[in-house]
Protein backbone atom coordinates (compact mmCIF):
# COMPACT_ATOMS: atom_id res chain seq x y z
CA UNK A 1 0.00 0.00 0.00
CA UNK A 2 1.35 3.95 -0.62
CA UNK A 3 2.34 5.81 2.21
CA UNK A 4 -1.09 7.47 3.17
CA UNK A 5 0.02 10.27 4.98
CA UNK A 6 1.50 13.65 3.89
CA UNK A 7 5.20 14.51 4.11
CA UNK A 8 4.10 17.93 5.81
CA UNK A 9 2.17 17.04 8.40
CA UNK A 10 4.04 13.70 9.78
CA UNK A 11 7.51 15.79 9.87
CA UNK A 12 5.61 18.20 12.69
CA UNK A 13 6.40 17.39 15.89
CA UNK A 14 3.27 17.12 18.29
CA UNK A 15 3.31 19.78 21.14
CA UNK A 16 5.80 18.57 24.20
CA UNK A 17 2.93 19.71 26.59
CA UNK A 18 0.60 16.53 27.11
CA UNK A 19 2.56 13.84 28.40
CA UNK A 20 3.50 15.87 31.96
CA UNK A 21 -0.44 15.84 32.00
CA UNK A 22 -0.97 12.25 30.87
CA UNK A 23 1.25 11.37 34.16
CA UNK A 24 -0.85 13.65 36.59
CA UNK A 25 -4.18 13.02 35.79
CA UNK A 26 -3.01 9.13 37.09
CA UNK A 27 -1.07 10.59 40.31
CA UNK A 28 -3.10 11.10 43.15
CA UNK A 29 -2.83 14.27 45.19
CA UNK A 30 -1.07 15.72 42.50
CA UNK A 31 -1.67 19.11 42.01
CA UNK A 32 -0.99 20.94 38.45
CA UNK A 33 -0.06 24.33 37.59
CA UNK A 34 0.38 23.52 33.62
CA UNK A 35 -3.28 24.82 32.70
CA UNK A 36 -3.44 27.19 30.14
CA UNK A 37 -7.21 27.97 30.60
CA UNK A 38 -8.82 30.36 33.37
CA UNK A 39 -10.09 28.43 35.97
CA UNK A 40 -13.67 30.92 36.13
CA UNK A 41 -16.56 29.48 34.95
CA UNK A 42 -17.92 31.85 32.43
CA UNK A 43 -19.96 34.65 34.11
CA UNK A 44 -23.70 33.57 34.55
CA UNK A 45 -25.20 36.19 32.59
CA UNK A 46 -23.21 35.19 29.01
CA UNK A 47 -24.22 31.25 29.96
CA UNK A 48 -27.72 32.50 30.43
CA UNK A 49 -27.64 34.26 26.72
CA UNK A 50 -26.22 30.93 25.35
CA UNK A 51 -29.37 29.01 26.75
CA UNK A 52 -31.84 31.83 25.92
CA UNK A 53 -30.44 31.50 22.49
CA UNK A 54 -30.86 27.89 22.23
CA UNK A 55 -34.61 28.23 23.70
CA UNK A 56 -35.49 30.62 21.14
CA UNK A 57 -34.58 28.37 18.69
CA UNK A 58 -31.45 29.56 17.32
CA UNK A 59 -29.91 26.80 16.33
CA UNK A 60 -29.02 27.51 12.51
CA UNK A 61 -26.02 28.50 11.00
CA UNK A 62 -25.06 32.46 11.19
CA UNK A 63 -23.78 34.27 7.80
CA UNK A 64 -19.98 32.98 7.40
CA UNK A 65 -18.06 36.22 8.86
CA UNK A 66 -20.29 35.68 11.83
CA UNK A 67 -23.01 37.78 13.22
CA UNK A 68 -23.56 41.42 12.28
CA UNK A 69 -24.85 42.09 15.33
CA UNK A 70 -21.26 40.78 17.40
CA UNK A 71 -19.21 41.99 14.93
CA UNK A 72 -20.48 45.14 15.26
CA UNK A 73 -19.58 45.27 19.04
CA UNK A 74 -16.44 43.46 18.02
CA UNK A 75 -15.60 46.96 16.55
CA UNK A 76 -16.98 48.94 19.67
CA UNK A 77 -15.44 47.13 21.52
CA UNK A 78 -11.86 47.84 19.69
CA UNK A 79 -12.53 51.19 19.48
CA UNK A 80 -13.00 51.27 23.20
CA UNK A 81 -10.04 49.10 24.80
CA UNK A 82 -7.61 50.35 21.91
CA UNK A 83 -8.54 53.18 20.10
CA UNK A 84 -8.61 51.53 16.85
CA UNK A 85 -11.61 51.32 14.43
CA UNK A 86 -12.47 48.22 11.96
CA UNK A 87 -15.50 48.06 10.03
CA UNK A 88 -17.63 45.27 11.34
CA UNK A 89 -19.20 44.76 7.34
CA UNK A 90 -15.34 43.94 5.94
CA UNK A 91 -12.73 44.15 7.89
CA UNK A 92 -13.73 41.63 11.23
CA UNK A 93 -14.04 37.73 11.13
CA UNK A 94 -15.75 35.91 13.84
CA UNK A 95 -13.82 32.75 14.22
CA UNK A 96 -13.52 29.43 16.16
CA UNK A 97 -11.28 30.45 18.96
CA UNK A 98 -8.25 32.81 18.30
CA UNK A 99 -6.33 29.72 17.14
CA UNK A 100 -8.10 29.17 13.65
CA UNK A 101 -7.51 32.90 13.05
CA UNK A 102 -3.90 32.35 13.31
CA UNK A 103 -4.25 29.34 10.73
CA UNK A 104 -6.38 30.75 8.40
CA UNK A 105 -4.46 34.41 8.16
CA UNK A 106 -0.92 32.40 7.69
CA UNK A 107 -2.85 30.45 4.50
CA UNK A 108 -4.41 33.73 3.27
CA UNK A 109 -0.78 35.89 3.57
CA UNK A 110 1.84 33.08 2.38
CA UNK A 111 3.37 32.00 -0.65
CA UNK A 112 5.94 29.12 -0.69
CA UNK A 113 9.11 30.29 0.83
CA UNK A 114 8.03 33.44 2.66
CA UNK A 115 9.87 33.26 5.54
CA UNK A 116 7.71 34.22 8.93
CA UNK A 117 9.24 35.44 12.21
CA UNK A 118 8.25 33.67 15.29
CA UNK A 119 9.32 34.65 18.36
CA UNK A 120 9.88 32.38 20.91
CA UNK A 121 9.16 31.00 23.51
CA UNK A 122 5.75 31.50 22.36
CA UNK A 123 2.38 29.19 22.23
CA UNK A 124 3.03 26.28 20.24
CA UNK A 125 0.48 26.81 17.17
CA UNK A 126 2.57 29.42 15.33
CA UNK A 127 5.36 27.42 13.63
CA UNK A 128 2.91 23.91 12.30
CA UNK A 129 0.50 26.92 11.29
CA UNK A 130 3.36 28.42 9.16
CA UNK A 131 4.56 25.35 7.72
CA UNK A 132 1.16 24.03 6.94
CA UNK A 133 0.25 27.30 5.09
CA UNK A 134 3.72 26.60 3.15
CA UNK A 135 6.08 29.07 4.62
CA UNK A 136 9.23 28.92 6.34
CA UNK A 137 9.36 29.64 10.04
CA UNK A 138 12.17 31.91 11.19
CA UNK A 139 12.70 31.63 14.87
CA UNK A 140 13.64 34.67 16.76
CA UNK A 141 14.67 33.62 20.40
CA UNK A 142 13.76 35.89 22.94
CA UNK A 143 15.80 36.68 26.17
CA UNK A 144 15.28 36.91 29.76
CA UNK A 145 18.01 40.25 30.20
CA UNK A 146 15.19 41.84 27.65
CA UNK A 147 12.21 40.22 30.32
CA UNK A 148 11.32 38.15 26.85
CA UNK A 149 10.42 41.54 24.74
CA UNK A 150 11.18 41.75 21.05
CA UNK A 151 13.84 44.18 20.61
CA UNK A 152 14.34 46.38 17.52
CA UNK A 153 17.86 44.82 17.18
CA UNK A 154 16.40 40.90 17.20
CA UNK A 155 13.75 41.61 14.85
CA UNK A 156 16.46 43.80 12.00
CA UNK A 157 18.82 40.29 12.52
CA UNK A 158 15.75 38.16 11.71
CA UNK A 159 14.76 39.76 8.60
CA UNK A 160 15.48 38.97 5.10
CA UNK A 161 14.20 39.77 1.55
CA UNK A 162 11.76 36.57 2.22
CA UNK A 163 10.43 37.88 5.25
CA UNK A 164 6.56 38.06 5.06
CA UNK A 165 4.87 38.17 8.45
CA UNK A 166 6.19 38.55 11.85
CA UNK A 167 4.13 37.17 14.67
CA UNK A 168 4.12 39.25 17.75
CA UNK A 169 2.72 37.03 20.75
CA UNK A 170 1.77 39.54 23.59
CA UNK A 171 0.85 39.15 26.10
CA UNK A 172 2.49 36.10 25.98
CA UNK A 173 2.06 32.78 26.91
CA UNK A 174 4.35 30.96 27.92
CA UNK A 175 6.28 33.88 30.00
CA UNK A 176 3.60 36.27 30.24
CA UNK A 177 6.26 39.43 28.76
CA UNK A 178 4.30 42.31 27.77
CA UNK A 179 5.35 44.76 25.28
CA UNK A 180 4.54 48.46 26.26
CA UNK A 181 4.09 51.21 23.63
CA UNK A 182 8.24 52.31 23.32
CA UNK A 183 8.67 48.68 22.33
CA UNK A 184 6.06 48.74 19.79
CA UNK A 185 7.01 51.88 18.20
CA UNK A 186 11.02 50.55 17.67
CA UNK A 187 9.27 47.46 16.08
CA UNK A 188 6.69 49.61 13.97
CA UNK A 189 9.65 51.47 12.32
CA UNK A 190 11.49 48.38 11.18
CA UNK A 191 8.14 46.53 10.14
CA UNK A 192 7.09 49.93 8.04
CA UNK A 193 10.43 50.74 6.34
CA UNK A 194 11.01 46.80 5.35
CA UNK A 195 7.35 46.75 4.30
CA UNK A 196 6.49 43.67 6.29
CA UNK A 197 3.11 42.25 7.57
CA UNK A 198 2.29 41.68 11.25
CA UNK A 199 0.05 39.11 13.07
CA UNK A 200 -0.35 40.55 16.38
CA UNK A 201 -2.04 37.85 18.69
CA UNK A 202 -2.99 39.60 21.31
CA UNK A 203 -5.23 37.10 23.12
CA UNK A 204 -4.52 37.87 26.68
CA UNK A 205 -4.82 41.76 25.96
CA UNK A 206 -7.42 41.72 28.83
CA UNK A 207 -4.68 40.08 31.29
CA UNK A 208 -2.52 43.16 31.22
CA UNK A 209 -1.43 44.50 35.03
CA UNK A 210 0.76 47.24 33.56
CA UNK A 211 -1.48 49.77 32.40
CA UNK A 212 -3.90 49.13 29.89
CA UNK A 213 -2.73 47.14 26.53
CA UNK A 214 -1.69 49.06 23.86
CA UNK A 215 -1.72 47.09 20.09
CA UNK A 216 0.09 47.81 17.45
CA UNK A 217 -2.38 48.47 14.87
CA UNK A 218 -2.99 51.57 16.73
CA UNK A 219 0.20 53.11 15.98
CA UNK A 220 0.28 54.79 12.71
CA UNK A 221 0.60 53.18 9.29
CA UNK A 222 0.57 50.04 11.41
CA UNK A 223 -3.19 49.17 10.68
CA UNK A 224 -3.04 48.68 6.96
CA UNK A 225 -0.57 45.52 7.40
CA UNK A 226 -1.56 44.45 10.60
CA UNK A 227 -4.12 41.23 11.44
CA UNK A 228 -4.90 41.56 14.92
CA UNK A 229 -6.23 38.32 16.42
CA UNK A 230 -8.75 37.80 19.66
CA UNK A 231 -11.25 36.19 21.23
CA UNK A 232 -13.26 35.35 24.19
CA UNK A 233 -11.22 32.42 25.92
CA UNK A 234 -9.30 33.85 28.21
CA UNK A 235 -11.32 37.45 29.05
CA UNK A 236 -13.82 36.10 29.46
CA UNK A 237 -13.11 32.49 30.63
CA UNK A 238 -14.83 31.26 27.38
CA UNK A 239 -12.26 28.55 26.19
CA UNK A 240 -14.98 25.75 25.63
CA UNK A 241 -17.32 28.31 23.57
CA UNK A 242 -14.77 28.09 20.72
CA UNK A 243 -14.75 31.73 19.67
CA UNK A 244 -12.50 34.52 18.40
CA UNK A 245 -12.31 37.03 15.68
CA UNK A 246 -9.45 38.49 13.30
CA UNK A 247 -9.31 41.86 12.10
CA UNK A 248 -7.30 43.60 9.37
CA UNK A 249 -7.55 45.12 6.00
CA UNK A 250 -10.44 44.37 4.09
CA UNK A 251 -8.43 42.50 1.48
CA UNK A 252 -6.91 39.92 3.57
CA UNK A 253 -9.90 39.07 5.51
CA UNK A 254 -11.83 38.56 2.10
CA UNK A 255 -9.31 35.80 1.49
CA UNK A 256 -9.32 34.77 5.11
CA UNK A 257 -13.14 34.75 5.07
CA UNK A 258 -12.85 31.85 1.39
CA UNK A 259 -10.88 29.77 3.88
CA UNK A 260 -13.28 30.43 6.80
CA UNK A 261 -16.23 29.53 4.58
CA UNK A 262 -14.63 26.31 2.77
CA UNK A 263 -13.69 24.80 5.82
CA UNK A 264 -15.30 26.00 8.68
CA UNK A 265 -18.98 27.61 7.70
CA UNK A 266 -19.34 29.56 10.26
CA UNK A 267 -18.26 29.73 14.30
CA UNK A 268 -20.88 28.66 16.70
CA UNK A 269 -24.33 30.45 16.81
CA UNK A 270 -24.88 29.87 20.47
CA UNK A 271 -21.39 31.07 20.73
CA UNK A 272 -21.92 33.95 18.74
CA UNK A 273 -25.02 35.08 21.08
CA UNK A 274 -23.21 34.41 24.19
CA UNK A 275 -20.46 36.58 22.82
CA UNK A 276 -22.72 39.24 22.23
CA UNK A 277 -23.73 39.75 25.73
CA UNK A 278 -20.14 39.36 26.78
CA UNK A 279 -19.10 42.31 25.05
CA UNK A 280 -22.12 44.38 26.07
CA UNK A 281 -22.34 43.92 30.32
CA UNK A 282 -19.15 42.01 30.66
CA UNK A 283 -16.56 44.60 31.50
CA UNK A 284 -17.05 44.13 35.19
CA UNK A 285 -16.33 40.74 34.96
CA UNK A 286 -13.39 40.68 32.89
CA UNK A 287 -11.99 43.50 35.71
CA UNK A 288 -12.85 41.31 38.52
CA UNK A 289 -10.69 38.24 37.18
CA UNK A 290 -7.74 40.51 36.11
CA UNK A 291 -8.05 41.87 39.86
CA UNK A 292 -7.84 38.15 40.82
CA UNK A 293 -5.52 36.87 38.79
CA UNK A 294 -2.68 40.29 39.01
CA UNK A 295 -3.25 39.03 42.83
CA UNK A 296 -2.26 35.63 42.78
CA UNK A 297 0.53 36.94 40.55
CA UNK A 298 2.29 39.24 43.39
CA UNK A 299 1.46 36.18 45.47
CA UNK A 300 3.54 34.17 43.10
CA UNK A 301 6.32 36.36 42.56
CA UNK A 302 6.81 37.02 46.39
CA UNK A 303 7.06 33.14 47.19
CA UNK A 304 9.70 32.92 44.57
CA UNK A 305 12.05 35.82 45.73
CA UNK A 306 11.35 33.93 49.39
CA UNK A 307 12.65 30.71 47.82
CA UNK A 308 15.81 32.99 46.16
CA UNK A 309 14.26 31.92 42.62
CA UNK A 310 15.69 34.24 39.54
CA UNK A 311 12.14 35.58 37.80
CA UNK A 312 11.51 38.68 36.02
CA UNK A 313 8.68 40.48 36.78
CA UNK A 314 5.62 39.69 34.13
CA UNK A 315 2.99 41.87 33.36
CA UNK A 316 0.51 39.88 31.37
CA UNK A 317 -1.45 36.87 30.97
CA UNK A 318 -1.61 34.22 33.59
CA UNK A 319 1.84 32.20 33.61
CA UNK A 320 5.09 33.09 35.68
CA UNK A 321 8.81 31.50 33.81
CA UNK A 322 11.19 31.65 36.69
CA UNK A 323 14.89 30.52 35.93
CA UNK A 324 16.24 26.95 37.26
CA UNK A 325 19.52 26.99 35.32
CA UNK A 326 21.05 27.41 39.20
CA UNK A 327 20.30 23.98 39.31
CA UNK A 328 22.27 22.17 36.81
CA UNK A 329 19.45 20.53 35.24
CA UNK A 330 17.38 21.02 32.04
CA UNK A 331 13.68 21.90 31.88
CA UNK A 332 12.37 18.31 31.38
CA UNK A 333 14.93 17.32 34.09
CA UNK A 334 13.46 19.54 36.39
CA UNK A 335 9.78 18.96 35.82
CA UNK A 336 9.89 15.65 35.75
CA UNK A 337 11.25 15.33 38.99
CA UNK A 338 9.25 17.62 40.73
CA UNK A 339 6.33 15.96 39.25
CA UNK A 340 7.96 12.55 40.55
CA UNK A 341 8.88 13.74 43.67
CA UNK A 342 6.48 16.69 45.08
CA UNK A 343 3.86 15.77 42.92
CA UNK A 344 3.58 19.14 41.15
CA UNK A 345 3.43 19.38 37.69
CA UNK A 346 4.85 22.55 35.80
CA UNK A 347 5.59 22.51 32.40
CA UNK A 348 9.21 22.58 30.89
CA UNK A 349 9.97 26.02 28.94
CA UNK A 350 11.50 23.85 26.18
CA UNK A 351 7.89 23.33 25.25
CA UNK A 352 7.88 26.58 23.88
CA UNK A 353 10.71 26.12 22.13
CA UNK A 354 14.60 25.65 21.85
CA UNK A 355 15.15 29.08 23.78
CA UNK A 356 12.70 27.99 27.06
CA UNK A 357 15.75 25.49 28.57
CA UNK A 358 16.22 26.67 31.51
CA UNK A 359 12.93 28.10 32.55
CA UNK A 360 9.37 26.54 33.60
CA UNK A 361 6.02 27.78 32.75
CA UNK A 362 3.75 28.39 36.19
CA UNK A 363 0.48 28.71 35.34
CA UNK A 364 -1.59 31.00 37.89
CA UNK A 365 -4.95 29.99 36.57
CA UNK A 366 -5.40 27.99 39.86
CA UNK A 367 -7.47 29.06 43.01
CA UNK A 368 -4.86 30.64 45.75
CA UNK A 369 -5.27 27.55 48.19
CA UNK A 370 -4.32 25.19 45.66
CA UNK A 371 -1.17 27.78 44.34
CA UNK A 372 -0.05 27.93 48.43
CA UNK A 373 0.05 24.12 48.18
CA UNK A 374 1.99 23.99 45.41
CA UNK A 375 4.60 27.14 46.49
CA UNK A 376 5.31 25.00 49.61
CA UNK A 377 5.74 21.62 47.71
CA UNK A 378 8.10 23.84 45.62
CA UNK A 379 10.11 25.69 48.16
CA UNK A 380 10.95 22.14 49.43
CA UNK A 381 11.74 20.76 46.16
CA UNK A 382 14.28 23.55 45.78
CA UNK A 383 16.32 23.50 49.44
CA UNK A 384 16.75 19.82 48.32
CA UNK A 385 18.04 20.45 45.51
CA UNK A 386 20.41 22.30 46.58
CA UNK A 387 21.47 20.44 49.53
CA UNK A 388 22.23 18.23 47.19
CA UNK A 389 24.38 21.08 45.25
CA UNK A 390 26.30 21.92 48.19
CA UNK A 391 27.41 18.19 48.72
CA UNK B 1 -6.81 50.59 48.74
CA UNK B 2 -9.82 50.78 51.12
CA UNK B 3 -11.82 48.96 48.71
CA UNK B 4 -9.18 46.63 47.44
CA UNK B 5 -9.07 45.22 51.32
CA UNK B 6 -13.18 45.12 51.61
CA UNK B 7 -13.63 43.45 48.73
CA UNK B 8 -11.01 40.99 49.46
CA UNK B 9 -11.84 40.29 53.27
CA UNK B 10 -15.54 40.68 52.53
CA UNK B 11 -14.87 36.81 51.14
CA UNK B 12 -11.67 36.03 53.05
CA UNK B 13 -11.64 37.51 56.61
CA UNK B 14 -9.18 34.96 57.67
CA UNK B 15 -6.37 36.58 55.47
CA UNK B 16 -3.23 36.87 57.47
CA UNK B 17 -2.31 40.43 57.06
CA UNK B 18 1.18 39.14 55.06
CA UNK B 19 -0.99 37.71 52.51
CA UNK B 20 -3.36 40.49 52.35
CA UNK B 21 -0.36 42.88 51.78
CA UNK B 22 1.40 41.14 49.06
CA UNK B 23 -1.27 39.71 47.02
CA UNK B 24 -2.74 43.57 47.02
CA UNK B 25 0.93 44.93 46.23
CA UNK B 26 1.49 46.52 49.22
CA UNK B 27 2.93 46.21 52.57
CA UNK B 28 1.52 44.93 55.97
CA UNK B 29 1.81 48.42 57.93
CA UNK B 30 -0.26 49.88 55.18
CA UNK B 31 -3.01 46.85 55.05
CA UNK B 32 -2.92 46.48 58.86
CA UNK B 33 -3.74 50.47 59.33
CA UNK B 34 -6.16 50.68 56.96
CA UNK B 35 -8.28 47.77 59.08
CA UNK B 36 -7.73 49.18 62.26
CA UNK B 37 -9.13 52.80 60.56
CA UNK B 38 -11.98 51.11 58.74
CA UNK B 39 -12.83 49.42 62.38
CA UNK B 40 -12.74 52.36 63.76
CA UNK B 41 -14.60 53.87 61.64
CA UNK B 42 -17.52 51.30 61.49
CA UNK B 43 -16.93 50.70 57.95
CA UNK B 44 -15.90 46.92 59.40
CA UNK B 45 -18.57 46.35 61.30
CA UNK B 46 -17.64 42.71 62.50
CA UNK B 47 -16.44 39.31 61.36
CA UNK B 48 -18.68 36.31 61.22
CA UNK B 49 -18.26 32.84 59.42
CA UNK B 50 -20.63 31.79 57.25
CA UNK B 51 -22.09 28.25 58.88
CA UNK B 52 -24.23 25.45 56.65
CA UNK B 53 -26.08 24.56 59.82
CA UNK B 54 -28.25 21.99 58.16
CA UNK B 55 -24.89 20.11 58.07
CA UNK B 56 -25.13 20.12 61.86
CA UNK B 57 -26.98 18.25 64.62
CA UNK B 58 -27.82 22.12 65.96
CA UNK B 59 -31.57 22.47 64.89
CA UNK B 60 -32.32 25.88 64.01
CA UNK B 61 -34.97 27.94 61.97
CA UNK B 62 -34.99 31.13 60.18
CA UNK B 63 -37.41 33.23 59.19
CA UNK B 64 -37.52 36.07 56.78
CA UNK B 65 -41.04 38.22 58.50
CA UNK B 66 -42.43 41.04 56.55
CA UNK B 67 -43.52 43.76 59.05
CA UNK B 68 -46.08 46.63 58.11
CA UNK B 69 -46.09 49.44 60.83
CA UNK B 70 -47.28 53.48 61.14
CA UNK B 71 -44.54 55.27 61.58
CA UNK B 72 -44.54 57.33 64.67
CA UNK B 73 -44.42 61.27 64.18
CA UNK B 74 -41.57 63.10 64.48
CA UNK B 75 -39.10 59.39 64.73
CA UNK B 76 -40.15 58.34 61.40
CA UNK B 77 -38.68 54.45 61.17
CA UNK B 78 -35.61 54.31 63.29
CA UNK B 79 -37.49 54.56 66.67
CA UNK B 80 -39.55 51.76 65.25
CA UNK B 81 -36.50 50.01 63.79
CA UNK B 82 -35.02 50.45 67.21
CA UNK B 83 -37.15 48.31 69.10
CA UNK B 84 -37.05 45.68 66.41
CA UNK B 85 -33.79 45.19 66.55
CA UNK B 86 -33.21 45.01 69.81
CA UNK B 87 -34.73 42.04 70.61
CA UNK B 88 -31.86 39.20 70.75
CA UNK B 89 -33.25 36.78 68.50
CA UNK B 90 -33.75 39.31 66.01
CA UNK B 91 -30.63 38.71 63.02
CA UNK B 92 -31.29 41.32 60.36
CA UNK B 93 -33.64 44.28 60.36
CA UNK B 94 -34.30 46.26 57.13
CA UNK B 95 -36.00 49.08 56.15
CA UNK B 96 -37.42 47.95 52.34
CA UNK B 97 -39.48 49.66 49.53
CA UNK B 98 -42.45 47.96 48.19
CA UNK B 99 -45.60 46.38 49.58
CA UNK B 100 -44.42 46.59 53.75
CA UNK B 101 -42.31 48.38 55.44
CA UNK B 102 -39.62 46.19 57.45
CA UNK B 103 -38.03 43.01 56.52
CA UNK B 104 -36.80 41.29 59.53
CA UNK B 105 -34.79 38.52 60.02
CA UNK B 106 -34.80 35.95 62.97
CA UNK B 107 -33.65 33.10 63.95
CA UNK B 108 -34.80 30.45 66.49
CA UNK B 109 -34.60 26.85 68.01
CA UNK B 110 -38.02 25.59 66.86
CA UNK B 111 -40.67 26.87 64.91
CA UNK B 112 -42.61 27.36 67.90
CA UNK B 113 -40.11 29.54 70.08
CA UNK B 114 -40.53 31.88 66.35
CA UNK B 115 -43.97 31.49 65.83
CA UNK B 116 -44.22 32.60 69.92
CA UNK B 117 -41.93 35.77 69.10
CA UNK B 118 -44.32 36.68 66.33
CA UNK B 119 -47.32 36.09 68.12
CA UNK B 120 -45.86 37.81 72.06
CA UNK B 121 -43.43 40.43 70.99
CA UNK B 122 -43.77 41.57 67.77
CA UNK B 123 -47.57 41.67 66.30
CA UNK B 124 -48.44 43.39 69.71
CA UNK B 125 -46.53 46.22 69.10
CA UNK B 126 -48.68 49.43 68.75
CA UNK B 127 -46.73 50.29 65.81
CA UNK B 128 -47.06 47.48 64.09
CA UNK B 129 -50.10 47.44 61.36
CA UNK B 130 -49.52 43.46 60.54
CA UNK B 131 -46.77 40.85 60.15
CA UNK B 132 -46.36 37.79 57.43
CA UNK B 133 -43.93 35.16 58.65
CA UNK B 134 -41.50 32.82 55.90
CA UNK B 135 -39.99 30.36 57.21
CA UNK B 136 -36.85 29.34 55.57
CA UNK B 137 -36.86 25.72 54.13
CA UNK B 138 -33.66 25.56 52.65
CA UNK B 139 -30.43 27.80 52.37
CA UNK B 140 -28.75 27.75 48.48
CA UNK B 141 -26.66 30.32 48.27
CA UNK B 142 -25.68 32.89 51.52
CA UNK B 143 -23.03 35.72 50.94
CA UNK B 144 -22.54 35.01 47.84
CA UNK B 145 -21.40 31.02 48.57
CA UNK B 146 -23.30 28.36 47.08
CA UNK B 147 -23.85 25.95 49.76
CA UNK B 148 -25.14 23.01 47.98
CA UNK B 149 -22.33 22.24 45.36
CA UNK B 150 -18.57 21.22 45.86
CA UNK B 151 -16.15 22.81 43.27
CA UNK B 152 -13.82 20.04 41.22
CA UNK B 153 -11.51 20.62 38.54
CA UNK B 154 -12.89 19.65 35.25
CA UNK B 155 -10.54 21.10 32.85
CA UNK B 156 -9.39 18.67 30.73
CA UNK B 157 -5.71 18.27 28.68
CA UNK B 158 -5.28 20.73 26.08
CA UNK B 159 -2.41 21.59 24.22
CA UNK B 160 -1.59 25.24 25.22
Amino acid sequence: MRNPLSETIVNIKPSGIRKFFDIVSEMKDAISLGVGEPDFDTPWHVRDEGIYSLEKGRTFYTSNAGLMELKEEISKYLDRRIGVHYNPKNEIIVTVGGSEGIDIAMRAMLDPGDEVLIPQPSYVSYEPCCLLAGGKPVIIELKAENEFRLTKQELLDAITDKTKLLVLPFPNNPTGAIMEKEDLEAIAEVIIEKDIFVLTDEIYSELSYKGDHVSITSLPGMQERTILINGFSKAYAMTGWRLGYACGPKEIIEQMLKIHQFAIMCAPTTSQYAAVEAMRNGDKDVAQMREAYNQRRRYLMHAFKEMGLECFEPFGAFYVFPCIKEFGMTSEEFATRFLEEEKVAVVPGTAFGDCGEGFLRISYAYSLDNLKVALNRMAHFVDRLRQEQKK
Amino acid sequence: MREKILTYIEKNSRVSLKDLAILLGTDEVTVANEIVEMEKEHIICGYHTLIDWDKTTEEKVTALIEVKVTPQRGQGFDKIAERLYNYPEVDCVYLVSGGYDFMVMIEGKTMRSVAQFVSDKLSPQECVLSTATHFILKKYKDHGSVMVRSSKDERQLVTL
